[in-house]
């Protein structure tokens, strides 16, 4: 009860300050602070590593409240850098559940605070951008916190898909049945999926689309991925400033040559626009939550999508004929998706694989691998990997 | 895919009447689709029998018809107008009903009209549940195991496959009506039985019983390029086994993974496909089992709903403005967000609040009906409350309900029967449920005795906590976490020994005030343009005042019998009267059924209980210049005191001549002093009081707790012992007011006026002349304006009365007087300074917008310079008549008496009186025969008077039948009747012959105590299958009218109330003479 509660304090780098309540791990931490406006699938958002390095504040004001379990995870930790909820759930209600969301963030070294006004930070993100913040249970002077908030790590030029990726390449094993059989594929499409900070859902939609998949760190360079002998490429999500993994760059324009299909996902999506010769930018706060409006410009179909970036490619890109806008936000008009004039190239913003979010756009996995069936067709592939080779 | 060039003109159905289960959330919907299709340019006729509707107002559409919602007016009506399209959608059930019903005649077909909104199709299979139950299975959804019956025997068979307990649904009836959930097989036996019978298609079906499953609802949008959005999900507090519309619902779902709402959202895009709805908005609701979380479909409703109502009010999406825009044409993608005014529609809202809706219902009306709830909807209200956390919302939205309580409290709980009151789901559930979790009962042991979820039932288990700390003097933080949980000052006062007052002046000491937060859709994503807002207690507050000229308008909280609609209506006249004179205008109200509590209605809105606590606070953040209290009912009429002594500012008539009005002793003296005649009366504050004066007035007495609304808790006494039960229970009701003590003046005619005054000018708007008896609360009664046989030297005294009395009170606004004639004498029984329950009524019959013309002088536009100085008359008649809700009600009598009982209203108009009552009845659901077999049983007292009547029904080829007594008697005036058993005289009786059928009009007054068990089982009967029961010699004078003019004339005569209105100039420009057809 009131008692027992340990004060916890979230200060901006411009000075703003809220005191509330420490729960998770009693510490204290520092990111950028953003905003997600999802009601639900608080534990997909703490475990995707496109969160590193932000602090999370849930615009929705409970927060726990079906505990967690162990399946509803993009990854194998919580990678956000704080958690902000208004009210954390002191129960866990569901048959699924397997413990409560503050033990888990306990467990996990993560450090939270709740009992604040959500409402008015999000509010001040929005007109002020996202910004630098610390969130403290060990230091509660304000001034102090803002100075530490000042000098924390910026995220433009923050190259962290370098941290997120996995260290060695590895063989994505689902658990289940492979989904080759399930789509209907014959033989399975091999992928080989660059590991930018990869949610697990792309995974398993990959294989429940046919394909079986070989991760790489995100720093493999092209002709390496390429000696793998896959039939298609993907770039997946991930944290950070796209400018920075230029690296990843690199090898993109490597992939595309190459001709082989390529499918890219939210950081994925931008290292390609900057392969191809587009900019990125920045957005004041982002798209984060899960009911974004984006049009498939080629059906005019609306799509619901879930989405988490901060970055985005500019509308420049389209100054080269090469490339077509086939995705755009509805919101503020901003670039979701493009793909190549002749190539089989093609990448979203937003995030089909959802988890948490809207499986309206579910059908790219779908368009990926038919790619990819197309280029077996006209016998373009190279020797194929076999299935368990 | 902008709009269809080819849909030019749309007719658009509204839901009729104000009933269980399709209330004023229809006149919300039909009133945004209205708006916004005029706003395409398109021609709209709109077709509504209730008067009391916003979307009835003549301004809304083009042609605007106050007519029975039956298919033959409506054929009437398509005929006249010949719209491209209809529209169905918006008005509840019924408009689906007729929809399906004129489609299946041909009459789309024939005239060449459009159906827009939902296919023929999509209706059946959304209302059809075998249909329903195959497209589930079609695109691999599960549903609870099911079988359809015709007869009791199929039923007895289908409980094998379900077993017990089994839920029993009649096919095709409304809200669920005539359903229910057997645990027994005696109770099998008898709900089927009911079941079969209230079906029209004598179908039920045979359910398997997933009472105790959590229960979700989906609201869902499509338009015909397939784009598919939720707008929100809905989770019920009472799981699966109440009715949605009983049930405590949240928004959003708190307890879904989003593994699992993804999943559902999947198959609601699933079944509005396959159903076909091809535009528009859908209500999709499921249950899951809570130990595995198997998902299965229970129904869709491919319209607007009560719950879209709720959605749209919880999101600030608004579904049935949308969906209009969808049926004729655009893409969700095409229409903008008005409340971000930069973002499409074609979105899912998100909320960073959290909405609580309570049901209010109205049992203390019905006491012989079981307050258990069960699938069948009985609430006759429901109260919305937004906060930042559940615990918030909760407690805000438990003291909009006022019911008393303040929040949870102020209720005597009897620890005894928790485990009765958990098992047995009644409205005082959640309290006890609260008294439980005090007790220390564990979660557990509630979850399996209620299903209530447990996450649900760990909230208000940090309520309970904290009341432990809440006992003694309180700290800021204490406080301020308090409020944070939702508690009310008042609670707080009780809880700490103290006084509200005093809570609210420590609370301010200590800095602990609430701010506003807005409902903007996006959880702030953008930002927004509306001032929709609700109170919270955090940092930040966006209420952002302007400094313009403004008034504040207190609506009248959740429905209940006696305050419905009608006051909704003024509030929202006085907002548009204000805004056209250039205030700013805020409204206050916690009703999410309304048209008020539209965003768009007033400059501001804030959602927030109507307590003085919550209006106060409003007050202090906005400063208006004044406040207006007369619109809404008893609820802000309440206030006025504490408002006035607050020091804020009443508009209108002041409070004093308000208290004056109210407070009986001093309303007396004032009759005296003006020699206006009132029934001899008194107060009483003990039973021996009570005793001398009932003595004095004389038997039969009238009596009643002082401050009532509707009726509530009033009776007529006829001797000393039923006075001194009827104070035992009258003093429990309302403690701190005396009781009050009329003369009853039997076999009086009554007569409502509704008059609005300046101060200066008394303008009489209407004066009705009520069909049955004075005893008869007047919103019970039919009543008839003009009055069509009130002697002019009477009309003369109640004029004269109503304009001394206007100017006495020095009333500025709308006034209602309750005159009584009995033995050529005129009476005033009351007078309320406020608006009344016949003020839209009137309005709509005269073409003056009373309430309008009453807030234009509340800003200071005398009537004269509004040009209002003489009465207003008509130039036909329009009759009113009630409608009640016995039916959901089992086991209440549906007697009439001074307790009002009606939930609805319908108007019916013509030239001549007898069409007009015809079409009253007709709307009102009790459709007049013109042939048949007539049941005559009176008491001896209108034994005289029913003889013309029996004698017109015989001339005019009724067959007559009647008890021993009055067959008897008609017998010897030479009438012939085949005398009928009473039901305990032997068999077959009369009940039988109901049963059977044979019986086509039922006259029957009531015979006193001895025969009241005869008469209560003939009135039931008859509500059950549907025969019209006239229990007053009036309303059967009035009927013989009716059926001589439907035999001369027929009544599918249809106008608009423009023609009605229209100035002769245009009457002669455009063909206004009504179109008759022949009755079908």
């Amino acid at each position: 009860m009131t008692h027992a509660r340990r004060p916890a304090v979230l200060a901006l780098e411009d000075g703003i300050v809220f005191v509330g309540n420490s729960f998770g791990r009693i510490g204290e931490t520092s990111g950028e602070v953003v905003f997600n406006t999802a009601l639900c699938g608080y534990q997909e958002v703490l475990t995707d590593p496109s969160y590193r390095g932000q602090i999370v504040t849930m615009t929705y004001p409970h927060i726990g409240n079906y505990g967690i379990n162990h399946e509803d995870v993009e990854s194998a930790r919580p990678q956000v850098a704080g958690f902000v909820v208004r009210e954390i759930s002191t129960a866990a209600s569901s048959w699924r559940a397997s413990g409560e969301l503050h033990a888990y963030l306990d467990e996990a070294g993560i450090v939270g605070i709740a009992e604040i006004d959500t409402r008015k930070l999000t509010r001040h993100i929005r007109s002020r951008g996202a910004c630098r913040g610390v969130i403290s249970a060990l230091d509660l002077d304000p001034v102090s916190l803002v100075k530490k908030a000042q000098s924390a790590a910026a995220m433009i030029g923050a190259d962290l898909a370098r941290e997120v990726t996995c260290a060695e390449p590895y063989r994505y094993e689902p658990a289940r049945d492979a989904g080759a059989a399930k789509a209907g594929v014959e033989r399975p499409f091999h992928v080989v999926a660059y590991d930018l900070g990869m949610k697990r859902n792309i995974l398993r939609l990959l294989t429940d689309a046919g394909c079986t998949v070989t991760v790489v760190p995100a720093t493999t360079p092209a002709a390496e991925a390429l000696a793998l002998e896959p039939e298609g490429i993907f770039l997946s999500n991930g944290p950070g400033d796209p400018e920075a993994c230029d690296y990843a760059v690199e090898a993109s324009r490597g992939l595309i040559a190459s001709g082989r299909p390529v499918f890219g996902i939210c950081l994925g999506h931008q290292i390609l626009g900057l392969a191809c010769g587009g900019k990125t930018f920045k957005l004041k706060y982002g798209h984060r939550g899960g009911n974004h409006p984006v049009k498939n410009v080629a059906t005019g179909q609306v799509e619901i999508t879930a989405q988490n970036h901060g970055f985005a490619v500019d509308m420049s890109l389209f100054e080269d004929r090469a490339y077509v806008l086939t995705h755009v936000n509805l919101n503020d008009g901003t670039v979701e998706g493009f793909r190549h004039r002749d190539l089989p190239v093609f990448s979203v913003q937003y995030h089909p694989e959802a988890s948490p979010g809207p499986h309206d756009s579910h059908y790219l996995f779908r368009d990926f691998t038919a790619a990819m069936a197309e280029r077996r067709a006209v016998g373009a592939a190279g020797p194929l990997l076999q299935a368990g080779a | 895919m902008p709009r269809d060039p080819s849909i030019q003109s749309v007719l658009v159905i509204g839901s009729g009447p104000i009933v269980i289960g399709q209330a004023c959330e229809f006149d919300y919907s039909g009133t945004q689709a209205v708006k916004a299709l005029r706003a395409e340019g398109i021609r709209v006729s709109l077709v509504n029998s209730n008067p009391a509707t916003i979307m009835t107002d003549p301004e809304y559409a083009d042609r605007t018809y106050v007519e029975p919602l039956t298919p033959e007016v409506l054929e009437a009506i398509l005929e006249r107008e010949r719209p491209d399209a209809v529209l169905p959608t918006v008005g509840g059930q019924t408009a689906l009903n007729l929809a399906v019903t004129l489609s299946e005649r041909g009459v789309f077909e024939r005239l060449g009209i459009r159906l827009i909104g939902a296919s023929r199709r999509a209706v059946e299979v959304g209302e059809d549940r075998r249909l329903f139950k195959e497209a589930m299975a079609r695109i691999g959804l599960d549903v609870p195991q099911s079988r359809f019956a015709r007869t009791l025997d199929e039923a007895r068979e289908a409980l094998l496959v379900t077993g017990l307990p089994a839920v029993i649904r009649p096919s095709f009836t409304l809200g669920g009506t005539g359903g229910g959930i057997a645990y027994n097989e005696e109770e099998f036996e008898e709900t089927a039985t009911r079941g079969l019978d209230l079906s029209p298609v004598h179908e039920v079906l045979i359910e398997e019983s997933v009472i105790g499953w959590k229960e979700y609802e989906l609201e869902v949008m499509r338009d015909r390029a397939d784009n598919f959005v939720v707008v929100c999900s809905i989770e019920n507090f009472d799981p699966m086994g109440i009715h949605t519309g009983d049930s405590v619902t949240v928004a959003p779902a708190q307890t879904l993974t989003d593994r699992e709402y993804q999943v559902m959202r999947d198959a609601a895009r699933a079944i509005i496909r396959e159903v076909g709805v091809e535009t528009g908005g859908s209500n999709i609701q499921f249950a899951v089992d809570p130990a595995t979380g198997r998902l299965v479909v229970i129904e869709m409703n491919p319209r607007v709903s009560r719950s879209s109502a709720l959605a749209s009010k919880a999101t600030g999406f608004p579904i049935a403005k949308i969906a209009a825009l969808l049926a004729i044409g655009y893409r969700l993608d095409e229409i903008r967000n008005d409340i971000t005014r930069v973002t499409p529609a074609s979105f899912e809202p998100v909320l960073d609040y959290v909405v609580v809706k309570i049901p209010r219902w109205a049992f203390e009306k019905f006491r012989d009906a079981s307050p258990r709830l069960g699938t069948q909807m009985k609430s006759v209200g429901e109260v919305m409350a937004i906060g930042r956390t559940f615990k918030e919302a909760l407690q805000k939205g438990l003291r909009g309900l006022e019911t008393g309580s303040g929040g949870f409290g102020g209720r005597e709980l009897d620890d005894a029967r928790i485990r009765e009151k958990l098992l047995t789901p009644d409205p005082d559930r959640i309290l006890y449920v609260k008294r439980a979790l005090e007790l220390g009962w564990t979660h557990e042991e509630i979850h399996r005795m209620t299903g209530i979820d447990t996450w649900f039932l760990d909230q208000i288990q940090q309520i309970a906590d904290l009341k432990e700390h809440l006992t003694g003097p309180l700290d800021a933080g204490t406080l301020r976490e308090a409020k944070r949980m939702g508690f009310s000052d008042g609670r707080l006062a009780a809880l700490s020994g103290s006084t509200e007052a005093e809570v609210r002046a420590i609370r301010k000491k200590l800095g602990v005030e609430p701010v506003y937060k807005r409902v903007d859709t996006c959880a702030a994503e953008f930002e927004s343009h509306t001032p929709y807002l609700y109170s919270t207690y955090e940092e930040e507050c966006e209420a952002a005042p302007t400094d313009r000229r403004k008034v504040m308008i207190l609506g009248s909280g959740p429905n209940r019998i006696g305050q419905g609609i009608e006051f909704d209506y003024c509030c929202c006249h006085g907002s548009f009267a204000f805004r056209e004179e250039g205030f700013e205008t805020i409204m206050v109200n916690c009703n999410p059924e309304t048209v008020s509590t539209d965003y768009d209605t007033s400059d501001r809105l804030y959602f927030e209980p109507l307590t003085f606590e919550d209006v106060m606070n409003v007050i202090e953040r906005e400063k208006p210049e004044g406040v207006v209290i007369q619109f809404g009912g008893q609820t802000p009429l309440r206030l006025a005191l504490p408002l006035h002594r607050a020091g804020v500012p009443i508009l209108g008539t002041s409070p004093d001549a308000i208290d004056l009005a109210e407070d009986r002793r001093r309303f007396s003296t004032l009759l005296d002093e003006l020699g206006i005649p009132q029934p001899e009366s008194g107060t009483a504050t003990s039973l021996e009081e009570a005793k001398e004066v009932a003595a004095r007035v004389g038997y039969p007495v009238l009596v009643r707790p002082s401050y009532v609304l509707g009726g509530r808790a009033m009776a007529i006494v006829y001797a000393e012992a039923h006075l001194e039960q009827y104070v035992r229970e009258a003093v429990r009701t309302s403690p701190e007011h005396p009781i009050l003590i009329d003369r009853f003046l039997e076999h009086a005619q009554e007569l409502d006026v509704d008059a609005v005054a300046d101060g200066e000018r008394v303008v009489i708007g209407g004066i009705l002349q009520h069909i049955e008896e004075a005893g008869i609360h007047s919103g019970d009664s039919c009543a008839v304006l003009p009055t069509f046989d009130v002697p002019e030297r009477h009309l003369e005294t109640i004029r004269d009365a109503t304009r001394r009395l206007g100017l006495r009170l020095g009333v500025r606004g709308l006034m209602n007087v309750q005159f009584a004639i009995q033995r050529d004498r005129v009476y005033v029984l009351e007078v309320n300074p406020r608006a009344s329950r016949t003020v839209p009524f009137i309005s709509k019959a005269t073409g003056v917008p009373l309430a309008k013309v009453a807030a234009r002088v509340m800003a200071g536009r005398s009537l004269a310079e509004q040009g209002i100085t003489e009465d207003l008359t008509v130039d036909r008649f329009f009759i009113k008549a009630p409608v009640f809700p016995f039916l959901k009600f089992p086991g209440a009598d549906i007697l009439l008496g001074p307790e009002m009982k009606s939930t609805g209203e319908v108007m019916g108009i013509s030239e001549n009186f007898g069409i007009a009552f015809a079409k009253a009845m007709s709307a009102a659901g009790s459709e007049i025969p013109t042939s048949g077999t007539a049941f005559v049983s009176v008491n001896d007292h209108d034994k005289e008077a029913v003889l013309p009547i029996a004698a017109a029904l015989h001339e005019m080829g009724f067959a007559l039948i009647a008890t021993r007594g009055t067959a008897a008697f008609f017998e010897g005036r030479g009438l012939p009747c085949e005398m009928i058993y009473k039901v305990n005289e032997g068999r077959p009786h009369v009940v039988d012959r109901i049963k059977s059928r044979a019986i086509d009009l039922i006259v029957n007054t009531p015979l006193g105590e001895a025969s009241f068990y005869d008469d209560g089982a003939i009135r039931k009967n008859a509500i059950l299958y549907g025969v019209l029961c006239l229990t007053t010699i009036t309303a059967a004078a009035a009927t013989v009218e009716a059926i001589r003019a439907l035999r001369e004339r027929g009544a599918s005569e249809v106008v608009s109330l423009q023609e009605i209105h229209a100035p002769a100039v245009e009457r002669s420009r455009e063909d206004a003479s009504p179109v008759v057809v022949s009755q079908r």
